[in-house]
């Protein structure tokens, strides 16, 4: 089986990080890596034996041989800016920044929903981690209203992530909404400075209604949770899920809680940003369905 | 006593007392305030004189969630309900970005706040630059937290206080959410965000009664420059409660420090308002005493309580346990994760419930 020609723009600790994940993968092959200053990053590419180039995406664009696949690793801005170009070459574009030009997709939620999508967005950290376990749970009961608090160390919470924090709250909210399968949704993220740094944590409230099968839901998570164990192999359940019964303050409905660790795979970004690395293994993942569905014929 | 801080927004007397019965207490409250109370408690703190009252959920505006619990009432509601009753009185609101969000603040303005108080943890004040611009460009007073103070040095203190009012901030607040800072710690602290930030904001103290020291530490703050003191009524709020506004205003009335409020009038208050609603009386018992031995976010305390009486584990092991784990304001969900642990591994000791 072939691969595709993929290329990777910004190389920062996060493009770097995909790389990483990428040069292990049977179905992508990363041709490039695009930066728009000389950096430590693009060096690194160089090193791993990637043309890399400070051209910008002018410079991708000028290659003889186009990739198929671009991974945008830049900001909101940049990825607004090239996303027209991209798709006007039929380059099928997977966006890590916060632009959401493209659907949002979280890979066993909704990829194939999407599976011919020109631009695919990965949302949020905490809406990778958490977004699967609303869903597993709402296919078995109605889940009245979802919240989830996503706790990450504060040395992996970016620039971006600190100037624009409600981004996170409103983009992984409604991704709880609408890939979670929940009328409403809350999303609420806390940066922890702790020495040494905490692994990234995700709780996970659903409310459920009265006499909701238990046993189903526990099965669906835990079934769910060994989905996203395939792409990201350090997120893992901390406890069983919890059921509270109804209250009143509920609205009379129960509540069930699920306690998830998410700890990276140090492929260059360090273990306890798990929720880093959440977002480079889900956009590798989409990335190779991309790849194996409709790029590589076997 | 070194010089007060001259920024030009907040207070022009020595100290201003910021009551914040609405808001610390609605964690008491386990967030269950009505209307009536809130423009009973207005009311009353309006009449005695106290300028800036704040009203939110514990957690901030839009704090309302499983997380924290829901509100009886939406605090939005609370804030308009507030600012009907205020006379002369400001209302404030909390707004903790990552829970909260400009859209709160901006529905919080619209209900009649005009004070902003952001918050963040004490390392973490970047996450706040868009809240106290958007704050600003509504015309409202800006006062910024710097939450958990204790959990990080006077100097790095006052780097984040600098971030917040190169943002717009107008009055830094060493917060104590522990009680966990003893005198010299807590002056420490105050000295270092008036060196740093004094000639362009006030500076201002939160504390909280965890080790008894919240009114002790207040008057080192306002002694080492601070102008803004924050306080509940009977110590309503969360952990051992608030310094309470009652004994603050009498100790600077018994100082000759001019805080424009009328002790025999938040006596009043204290007692017969906020009293009779009291679930109760804040006190430092065993398990708030822990929290600020052990340095832990004093709202942890009741919903440490609920996941202690949940699993059969006790409650003063869970704050013990979240303390030496380094958990901030925010990470109440962590509670329930330690108090299965704990569960778990007395399980294993077959330390069962007969012992």
């Amino acid at each position: 089986m072939g691969k595709a020609l993929a290329a990777i723009i910004g190389p920062g600790n996060i493009g770097t990080d995909l790389l990483a994940k990428l040069q292990r993968s049977d179905s992508i092959e990363v041709g490039y890596m695009v930066g728009v200053v000389e950096s430590d990053g693009l060096q690194r590419a160089r090193d791993a034996g990637i043309e890399a180039s400070s051209g910008g995406l002018d410079w991708l664009m000028r290659q003889p041989e186009l990739p198929s696949i671009v991974f945008d690793a830049t900001s909101a801005k940049a990825h607004k800016a090239a996303a027209p170009a991209l798709e006007a070459a039929g380059i099928v574009a997977i966006d890590l920044t916060p632009a959401a030009v493209g659907p949002l997709v979280s890979p066993p939620v909704n990829f194939r929903e999407h599976v011919g999508a020109m631009n695919i967005n990965m949302i949020s950290c905490g809406a990778q981690a958490t977004v699967p376990i609303v869903h597993a749970v709402s296919s078995v009961v109605p889940v009245a209203y979802a919240e989830i608090v996503a706790s990450v160390a504060s040395k992996s919470a970016g620039p971006g992530t600190r100037a624009n924090i409600d981004e996170f709250t409103h983009t992984t909210s409604r991704a709880v909404r609408e890939l979670g399968g929940t009328p409403r949704g809350k999303a609420i993220i806390v940066l922890n400075p702790v020495e040494p740094p905490m692994m990234m944590r995700d709780t996970i409230f659903c409310a459920i209604p009265e006499g909701a099968d238990e046993d189903a839901i526990t099965h669906a998570v835990v079934d769910r949770v060994a989905e996203v164990q395939e792409y990201v192999p350090g997120y893992t359940l901390r406890q069983e899920p919890q059921f509270d019964p109804p209250r009143e303050m509920w609205g009379g409905n129960g509540r069930v809680s699920v306690f998830i660790e998410v700890q990276g795979a140090g492929d260059y970004l360090p273990t306890y940003a798990g929720n880093l690395d959440i977002m480079t293994a889900a956009a590798a993942r989409v990335g190779e369905l991309v790849a194996t569905e409709r790029l590589v014929t076997a | 006593m070194t010089a007060a801080t001259t920024g030009t927004a907040g207070t022009t007397r020595p100290v201003r007392l910021t009551d914040t019965t609405l808001r610390d207490g609605s964690h008491a409250m386990q967030h269950q305030f009505t209307e009536a109370q809130v423009r009973d408690t207005v009311r009353a703190l309006d009449g005695a004189g106290v300028e800036v009252i704040e009203v939110s959920h514990g957690d901030g505006i839009g704090g309302s969630s499983f997380n924290y619990g829901f509100s009886k009432v939406e605090d939005i509601t609370l804030v308009r309900a507030a600012a009907e009753e205020a006379d002369q009185a400001k209302i404030a609101i909390l707004l903790v970005p990552g829970i909260g969000t400009m859209d709160d603040l901006r529905n919080a303005r619209e209900a009649g706040a005009s004070v902003a108080r952001i918050a963040t943890h004490c390392t973490e004040a970047d996450v706040s630059i868009q809240h106290f611009g958007l704050a600003r460009s509504l015309d409202m007073e800006t006062v910024g937290f710097l939450m958990m103070s204790h959990r990080t040095t006077p100097e790095d203190l006052a780097r984040q206080g600098r971030i917040m009012v190169d943002a717009g901030c107008q009055c830094v607040y060493a917060v104590d959410s522990a009680g966990a800072l003893v005198l010299g710690e807590a002056e420490a602290r105050i000295t270092a965000l008036v060196a740093e930030v004094g000639r362009e904001a006030q500076v201002g103290f939160h504390g909280h009664q965890n080790l008894s020291l919240g009114v002790a530490n207040s008057v080192l703050a306002f002694q080492s420059g601070a102008r803004q003191i924050d306080g509940s009524l009977c110590a309503l709020g969360a952990g051992a409660g608030n310094s309470p506004t009652e004994v603050l205003a009498a100790t600077f009335n018994h100082l000759g420090v001019e805080t424009g409020v009328d002790v025999g009038g938040v006596l009043d208050a204290a007692e017969e308002v906020v009293r009779p609603y009291l679930p109760r009386w804040p006190k430092a018992d065993r398990t708030a005493i822990v929290q600020g031995w052990a340095g832990v976010y004093s709202s942890f305390l009741i919903h440490a309580e609920h996941a202690a009486e949940r699993y059969g584990v006790p409650a003063h092991e869970i704050l013990q346990r979240a303390g030496e784990a380094g958990y901030v304001g925010g990470q109440e969900d962590m509670l329930i994760d330690l108090a299965l642990q704990l569960k778990q591994e007395r399980e294993k000791e077959g330390h069962l419930s007969w012992s």
